[in-house]
């Protein structure tokens, strides 16, 4: 079984080896005249103002918080899902009450309007 | 099937034929897959972009790229080879550690996932027994690298970006996982090579090849497209990169390789979306006559159609790219959250009490295809209203009387006086 995960491990180190290659190839082989125009942020022409980083309006943490929930909900549903057909209601029952559990989530969250998008 | 035939198995004979101890064999037949697996990445991506551009320019009725080698065939090298020889420009204040390592997360994420494409029958990477889950896992690597460009670069416009990303393609992730447990839920497999497999349509002894997935859950193919349109930054998701508002997005501080190595990820990410569309739902390789030749023969045949459904997939994602207009965020959170996820869910919801309905295949079938056109119906209709809604207002809003209606009238010298 672990042998199979060899051509990935080969994969790896070959994908992070072109990225590491890509990376630092060219500031050995490109030329290097910088000044300080050069090196400020880009901002369609105007002079940069300020620090760029702020922080993220509280909206992008409920839309990650959802896909977590959502995503958690899938890593359980995959392994269940290969075996349905074998599964015997016992088994099929809880997953079934959890799913409907998170619809009922979903729906309420819905209604409390975290999915609203405009102000 | 005939025997089943596998490339590292035939590999690590021909090496231990030639007299090599096992183990060596072994790394070696499999260095050498992933080498050449890794290469077709990179290499297709010169052909992608080049089709890209020509199908883009012939829609906007232009030649396109005709200098570089017979109908521009060697553009894409020449760029590469520009790019590969520019200066490298860190801009001032950016993470330097997070800013290098993004292209290098976004290029790892995609290669990665061609380690599970079956291209022939026998012909795939590894046939992981995880291997839908491993593409739902490898799906998050490419969101955090374009987070960590968008963070690190210290600039504005990417930072918005980084900001779109999570919410765009957080947001559709959650509808493309979803729609690919529709042929888990089926077939009972997560194996790539077995989902490819099992979609054959056995007549007489004869493979036709026809017993495509597609044809039995058109509802979750359709959900998988769209929300593969929004994961691979094409229009008229493309919100994240949006010229005319945020410049090129994320990528906006990257120049050189660097920058060649986000658009590599992209063109590469939308192709295997596309593949994993063939494979969970178009059929893989298979196609008339695929697995009753010999070895060989079937091998190439599938890996043609393989290609051909594939590329038809890409093509059909560039012409959607040449005709829609951008959609505006909120439309995009709502199409995803309000329309995709609660269709996903419930018909998922449905497969599974219909795969458990007694009275054998043709009731349980039936009763998938059933929701799977509901599911169909209620998305045309919704992006059908959505059109007609548009279409109505962008006439209003050429109408030469209503043009003239919202006029403002000629300045009399009161308004002018308060400066109007």
């Amino acid at each position: 079984m672990a042998i199979d995960y060899l051509p990935l491990l080969i994969l790896v180190i070959i994908a992070i080896g072109f990225g590491a290659i890509a990376v630092i190839g060219p500031s050995l082989l490109g030329p290097s005249r910088q000044n300080k125009q050069k090196l400020e942020p880009y901002e369609s022409g105007m002079i940069p103002f300020a620090d760029a980083r702020r922080r993220f309006p509280i909206k992008y943490y409920m839309v990650a918080m959802l896909f977590l929930l959502f995503d958690i909900e899938v890593l359980f549903l995959y392994p269940w899902a290969v075996t349905l057909r074998e599964l015997r209601w016992q088994a099929f029952a809880p997953m079934g009450f959890f799913l409907i559990l998170l619809v009922f989530g979903f729906l309420y969250e819905w209604k409390k309007g975290a999915l609203r998008w405009e102000d | 099937m005939q025997q089943e035939w596998l490339w590292s198995d035939s590999l690590i004979n021909l090496f231990t034929g030639l007299g090599m101890p096992k183990f060596l064999a072994i790394g070696l037949a499999y260095g050498l897959g992933a080498f050449i697996l890794a290469n077709v990445g990179l290499i297709l991506t010169l052909a992608l972009i080049w089709i890209m551009r020509k199908v883009l320019s012939r829609i906007q009725d232009r030649i396109g790229p005709n200098r570089v080698g017979r109908y521009g065939l060697f553009q894409t090298v020449a760029d590469a080879m520009k790019l590969l020889s520019k200066e490298v420009i860190r801009p001032a204040h950016s993470d330097m550690i997070t800013y290098d390592l993004a292209p290098v997360f976004s290029v790892f994420g995609v290669i990665m996932i061609l380690a599970v494409i079956p291209f022939a029958p026998g012909l795939i990477g590894v046939d992981l027994n995880i291997g839908v889950l491993y593409l739902v896992a490898l799906g998050s690597v490419g969101i955090m690298a374009d987070l960590m460009a968008g963070w690190s670069s210290n600039n504005k416009y990417a930072l918005l970006a980084g900001f779109r990303v999570v919410a765009q393609l957080l947001s559709y992730e959650i509808p493309m996982v979803l729609s690919m447990l529709a042929p888990v839920l089926l077939l009972g497999t997560m194996r790539m090579g077995e989902i490819s497999a099992a979609q054959g349509l056995h007549v007489l002894g004869l493979n036709l090849g026809f017993g495509w997935l597609v044809f039995l859950m058109p509802g979750a193919f359709l959900i998988f497209f769209i929300s593969a349109l929004a994961e691979s930054e094409q229009t008229p998701f493309d919100l994240l990169e949006a010229e005319s508002e945020l410049i090129s997005g994320f990528h906006i501080e990257y120049s050189g390789m660097k920058f060649a190595m986000f658009f590599l990820a992209q063109f590469i990410n939308t192709f295997f979306l596309g593949a994993i569309a063939v494979t969970l739902f178009l059929g893989g390789w298979q196609g008339p006559f695929v697995d009753n030749l010999p070895a060989p023969f079937s091998q190439i045949l599938g890996l043609i159609y393989f290609n051909i459904k594939t590329f038809a997939v890409y093509i059909a994602i560039v012409w959607i790219k040449g005709t829609f207009p951008r959609i505006r965020v909120d439309q995009m959170m709502s199409f995803a959250w309000k329309v995709l996820v609660p269709l996903v869910l419930s018909l998922i919801l449905w497969e599974m009490i219909a795969l458990k309905l007694p009275g054998g295949a043709v009731i349980q079938y039936g009763a998938v295809l059933v929701g799977n056109l509901v599911v169909i119906g209620v998305v045309l209709n919704i992006l059908g209203n959505h059109f007609k809604r548009e279409q109505v207002r962008s006439k209003r809003a050429f109408e030469p009387k209503t043009l003239i209606g919202t006029m403002r009238p000629a300045p009399t010298a009161e308004t002018a006086a308060a400066g109007d």
